[in-house]
């Protein structure tokens, strides 16, 4: 039986799509078997950065209204085939997710996957309440900056108030990744630090993703960064929360991407 | 002159800053709005005695990390309109 994971945050564009398709990436890589489900119906976009834009022929909507079975829906991964994709419908709203039928495709998916990634969409609302009612784990994304911050706290509430888990008395496994985070300006007071961070919202801390221009390099090739370029500081830093979130000890560094004097000049990437 | 606020990192000020409203909003939350509540509560109460318009009595909560002022303001339309319900 496989973990139900949500990718959390409230505030929209601090990177949850973005991580969970690195992170789906990098769990499939590890030589999990993995899906990824874009619950932002009506602006699908997890599609676009894993690259399989064109391949969407059946969505999530489909699944859940019974339109289509669920592997007319889920789209292999061309570089790895451990790693599946469920797109979310470009067409329909959030009404058309019923509360039952996600039930029966988040059932579904769990016998087929180790790993059933939720890319949450942003908000406080029923899609993203629905996308995070039957997680075993949430990974609540943040960045350095005050809006997000407080933001993730409300979705920690709802973490711990509207899952299926909550409502059991049980808990969801919160854990938090802090992304786009500038360590040279953290240091110099500009930014707040991750201890600062982890002394507000007081989850455990499953990665700290530097800032760094790949991520939106692999976004424009629709790749997740762990595959675009595997030695990157973001890439690296994935990969250790894969592996932390596969119960691993790794020790907590944040990788920085070490850059000659001639690609400082030039601002060159690595090849 | 006092130089103290060059010693405030932006980032402490953010810390800080998110401290005290956090603390704040975790009190209220999963509660229903407080001033709502204590508004229709009032208005309820007073309305028993006086002659009320609906959106009589407004609610407000000031807060600060040491104190929090709550300022209720009761709106009777006239002097000549304040008369005793009869009970």
């Amino acid at each position: 039986m496989g973990k139900i994971v949500v990718v959390t945050s409230g505030k929209g564009g601090v990177g949850k799509t973005t991580s969970t398709a690195a992170l789906g990436a990098a769990l499939a890589t590890l030589g999990q078997n993995v899906v990824v489900v874009d619950f932002d119906v009506g602006l699908r976009n997890l599609d676009l950065v894993m690259g399989a834009e064109r391949r969407v022929v059946y969505d999530l909507i489909n699944v859940v209204q019974n339109v289509a079975k669920l592997p007319q829906a889920l789209i292999r991964d061309k570089r790895i085939d451990t790693l599946s994709l469920l797109p979310a419908s470009q067409t329909h709203d959030k009404d058309a997710l019923t509360e039952k039928g996600v039930a029966r495709a988040i059932a579904e998916l769990r016998r087929k996957f180790d790993w059933v990634i939720c890319d949450s969409p942003a908000g406080i609302e029923r899609g993203a309440t629905l996308a995070m009612r039957h997680a075993d784990i949430a990974i609540v994304v943040a960045n350095p900056e005050v809006s997000s911050v407080r933001d993730s706290d409300r979705i920690i509430g709802l973490l711990d108030a509207k899952t299926l888990k909550a409502e059991k008395g049980e808990r969801v496994e919160k854990h938090l990744l802090v992304t786009r985070y500038d360590v040279a300006r953290a240091v110099r007071g500009e930014m707040m630090t991750i201890e600062d961070v982890l002394e507000i919202l007081s989850i455990p801390l499953l990665g700290v993703i530097p800032e760094s221009l790949e991520v939106l390099h692999a976004s424009n090739i629709g790749s997740p960064v762990t595959f675009s370029n595997a030695s990157s500081a973001p890439a690296r830093a994935y990969m250790d929360a894969a592996k932390r979130l596969q119960g691993e000890t790794v020790a907590m560094t944040i990788p920085s991407d070490k850059k000659g004097l001639l690609d400082r000049l030039f601002g060159r990437r690595a090849a | 002159m006092n130089f103290d606020f060059l010693r405030r990192s932006p980032a402490s000020v953010a810390r800080e800053r998110l401290q005290v409203l956090l603390t704040h909003e975790r009190n209220f939350r999963g509660r229903p709005d407080l001033t709502a509540v204590l508004r229709d509560e009032i208005l309820a109460v007073i309305a028993k005695h006086v002659r009320m318009e609906p959106d009589g009595v407004q609610v407000k909560i000031d807060r600060s990390d040491r104190v929090t002022l709550l300022q209720i303001d009761v709106e009777i339309l006239t002097p000549s309109s304040v008369e005793l319900v009869a009970r």
